[in-house]
Parts: structure tokens; sequence; C-alpha cells
């Protein structure tokens, strides 16, 4: 078997006196998805916060692909431009959208991988007319790759509408297609349904189903059973810092084990 | 004197209350970002030392600090100020900095982390995050609190003539010592025309601004 595509080794974290992460550890496989789920402040967003390089593990180690991509127990610092290099390894869809008031839904797509293509050319040196000539042929592919994650997640016609024109579901989606936007190996989702109004979450949560591929590979964190049920190939249940337990949608959810993960699904049935 | 003569010599000492606006605003506008860089270090020492700085002036008037830049070199450091526009350019850019760097402050801060972390996430720089996110943000929020306070340094112009540089209210003061009191109450027509301009003009830059909600 080739090589797990994410292998996170061991992962502590301690937000002052108190340890969030204890000790975390699991892998993932290409074109896998995995659901995160656990009760109020059991650590899922910080976990995801450490994947995206927005937190800095006090120990353990994160491997994408085989590249060891942070080792906490190394105390160097990594410069900004390792830190960015690194990060886009992963793609973070946040609970509360966070899209770029001021640019249009197809603007709030384009704008990184143009930034990153600036700054692309300035590393190779291209200078004069081969640089307008390269500039110009990435942009057309830039702008044609935006169209057609608009229209992936079924937003065309909002190419042009500024976020505060769109639903939060709307919103959330275009959140979607610009991560997708920076091709990352993993993409992550912190309750990306969590802000939006009941009616709202399926049309999201339709998005990123009809998301999973043998290629996509994706870290969900939800509190919507249903739809971990259905989409994830593994389920983690996170209690206090720890994982409690992990394993397929089937074992967790028909057989769960630990007493913690039997109140938690009851609950979450009960709501 | 006419009305036509008595209201070309004041237009005349306008202009000068014209200048120290322009002027003032023209230094004033960027040193008041370095000084919120400064009060927004993490370097704590640099931190406080701002915010000090910010705190005296904004906790003494004008008028005291336009003194103490127009003599205090002359009496304690034995060189006087080569002349009272330099003084008062001095006093206006240096407190108005202060104001401004507050207000800049409060607008950065106001931005939300979300949107840092946006930026972050898609790999975008510090300097790309400042540039393309945040700044934009910032200036729309800041526009309503920055035309409050120019339109209170339209006002403060007339300061100056505590140090006897002479501008329109000087100038009326003028009148007044020979017996004619009309010229002064008239000056207000000038500054309420000058306002008024900048008013409409920072409504248009609202409106502008106003394509987007949030
Ligand atoms: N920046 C921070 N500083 C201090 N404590 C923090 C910080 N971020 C998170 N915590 C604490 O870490 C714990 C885990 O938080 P986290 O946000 O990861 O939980 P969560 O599982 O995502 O919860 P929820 O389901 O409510 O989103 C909480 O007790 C929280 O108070
Ligand atoms: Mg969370």
């Amino acid at each position: 078997m080739a090589e797990s595509i994410l292998k996170v080794d061991g992962i502590i974290k301690s937000f002052g006196s108190v340890q969030v992460l204890k000790n975390i550890s699991f892998t993932l496989e290409k074109g896998q998805v995995l659901a995160i789920i656990g009760s109020s402040g059991s650590g899922k967003t910080t976990l995801l916060r450490c994947l995206n390089f927005l937190e800095t593990p006090d120990g353990g180690t994160i491997t994408v692909d085989g590249k060891l991509l942070i080792d906490g127990a190394e105390h160097k610092k990594m410069t900004d431009s390792e830190i960015r290099a690194n990060r886009l390894h992963f793609g973070l869809v946040f609970q509360s959208f966070n899209l770029f008031p001021q640019y249009t839904a197809f603007h709030n797509i384009t704008l990184a991988p143009t930034l990153a293509l600036k700054d692309e050319i300035k590393s190779k040196g291209l200078k004069g007319k081969a640089a307008i000539d390269y500039k110009a042929e990435r942009m057309s592919q830039i702008e044609s790759d935006a169209l057609a994650l608009l229209e992936r997640v079924g937003l065309s016609e909002k190419r042009d509408s500024y976020p505060c024109e769109l639903s939060g579901g709307q919103c959330q989606r275009v959140a979607i297609a610009r991560a997708l936007a920076m091709t990352p190996d993993i993409l992550c989702f912190d309750e990306p349904t969590s802000a939006l109004d009941p009616e709202l979450t399926g049309e999201v949560l339709n998005v990123i189903r009809g998301l999973k591929s043998k290629d996509t590979t994706m870290v969900v964190v939800t509190h919507e059973m249903e739809f971990a049920r259905g989409v994830a190939d593994k389920v983690i249940f996170m209690a206090n810092g720890v994982i409690e337990e992990e394993g397929t949608a089937e074992e967790l959810f028909l057989n769960p084990k630990s007493p913690n993960l039997r109140a938690f699904l009851n609950k979450a049935k009960n709501k | 004197m006419s009305f036509g003569e008595i209201t070309l010599d004041l237009l005349q000492n306008f202009a000068q209350n014209g200048l120290i606006f322009l002027l003032t605003l023209l230094g004033a506008i960027p040193l008041g970002l370095i000084i919120t860089f400064g009060s927004m270090s993490k370097f704590v020492p640099l931190k406080y030392l701002t915010k000090t700085f910010v705190w005296v002036i904004r906790g003494t008037p004008l008028v005291l600090q336009l003194f103490v830049v127009m003599y205090v070199p002359g009496l304690v450091f034995n060189t006087p100020m080569s002349s009272r526009i330099t003084a008062v350019l001095i006093a206006f850019i240096i407190n108005y900095a202060a104001y401004f760097s507050e207000i800049y402050r409060g607008g950065i801060e106001s931005i939300p982390k979300g949107q840092y972390e946006a930026g972050q996430v898609l790999g975008m720089t510090k300097r790309q995050i400042f540039t393309r996110i945040v700044l934009f943000q910032v200036v729309k929020r800041i526009v309503p609190p920055m035309g409050n306070e120019i339109i209170t340094l339209v006002k403060d112009t007339s300061l100056a003539r505590v140090i006897a540089y002479s501008e329109i209210i000087m100038a009326a003061e003028r009148y007044t010592s020979k017996g004619l009191i009309w010229p002064l109450f008239y000056t207000a027509v000038f500054f309420l025309v000058f306002v008024g301009v900048l008013t409409l003009l920072f409504g248009y830059i609202e409106k502008k601004l106003d394509y987007y909600k949030g």
C-alpha cells in the first residue's frame, strides 16, 4: 500500500497551563474523507488550526505525502516563506466563511492564485515580455479555473455578487471554491454549516459530498451526524483533547464502544 | 475700507489657514500611520513609548503645544525657531498625527481576526494580507471619523495666531482694534464654506465606498 497522504503523530498543544490536544495521532489515505466529531471544547478546531499552521503544536509531527511539514519538538522557527509553502498543502474552510467583503465572489476565488502568480514570476526572475506573456497565459488559466469552481459549487450566476449580497449558504460555497482554487492536498472544514440557518445546511453539505473523489482528501469537523455517516470513510471521536475512538463510519455510529461516544451520539440523536 | 477690500484681505489671510490645513494633512496622515505601527508593535518598550507619546499629545492643549514648539528650542537649547510657519506645522502635524494614529488603530483592530486567517491559509504574505485585504476595509471604516477630525482641523488652523502667525481671525482682529467689529464675525462665512465643501467631499467618498456592506 502506498504511503498515507496525511500522517499526524503525537500532536500536543497547550494554551497556557491547559493542555487542549494530548497526543493526537492518525493517518489518512488519499481520496478519503475523515470526519471529526466530539463535544464542544474537545479540541477539534485546535487540531485543524494546527494542520493549517494557524497554531504551532508544542510537540508531534505532521507529514504530508512523505514530507515532514511540522515538527513540534523542533524549536527552530520556520521562516515565513517556509510556513507559507508548507501550509498550501492544506486548505481550510471556516465556520464563519471569512470571505473578503470588498471583492466579488469571482475575485475572492482568484485573489490568492493571482498573488501567488506574482510571487512566482518574481522568483523565476521573469522580466519584460516573457513575464507579460507568462502572466497572461496563467491569468486566463486562473480565471477559467475560477469559473469552473463557481460552477462546481453551483454559483455561476453569482460571480459578480459581493458577499453581502449572498446568503450564508452561498457564502460558504464561495469559500469552498476559494479554498479549492489553491489546489490543496487536503481540504479541511471546521463546522462548515454551524453558522447557517437549518434550511441552508443542505446545499453546503451537498457541495462537500460532491467533492468526494479519489483525488480529494478531506477532513471535516462536523456536528451533522447523518452527513458524517454518509460521507466519511473514517471517523474520529474526540473528547478532552484525545482521540477516544476511531474507525469506519459503520463502526462508530452502529457500534460505539466508549460510553462517552454513546452518550454523545444519543444526545445528537435527540436534538 | 470697502466690503470688497475687507473680503479680499480676509481671503488672503484665509489662504494661510488653507496652507496650514493642507500641509498638516500631508504630514499627519503618513506620520499617524507610523505612530499606529509603533503603538501596535509587539516590541513592548516601543509600544509603551508610543502610547505615552500619544497620551501626552492628546492630553495637552494644542495651544500649549504651539507655545512649546515656538519658544522651547530658543529658551532651552539656544536655537530659536527659524520661522513661525515651521513651528505651526510641527505642532499641528504632531498633534493631528497622534489623533489620526488612534483612528487608524481603532480601524485596524476592528477588522476581524478571520480576515487575516483567511489570507494566511491561502498562502498570502503579511504584506499582501495588509495591502489586499485589510487596508481597504480599514479605509472604509475610518472615513467617517477621519472626516470629523479633518473638519476640526479646519477650525483649529486659526490657533496659529497664538504665536503671532497671521491667519484669518488675526487679520479680522486687526479691524476690531480699529473699531470695526463685523469682519470678525464675517470670518465664519469662510470657515462654513470650506467645511461645507469638505462635508460634501466626505459624503461622496463614503458613498463610493458603500458598494458593499460590512
Ligand atoms: N487561543 C486560545 N487560547 C486559549 N484557549 C483556547 C484557545 N483556543 C481554544 N482554546 C481552548 O481550547 C479548548 C478546545 O477548543 P477548540 O476550539 O479546539 O474546541 P472544539 O472542539 O472546536 O469545540 P467546538 O465544538 O465548540 O467548536 C477549549 O477549552 C478552548 O477554550
Ligand atoms: Mg470548534
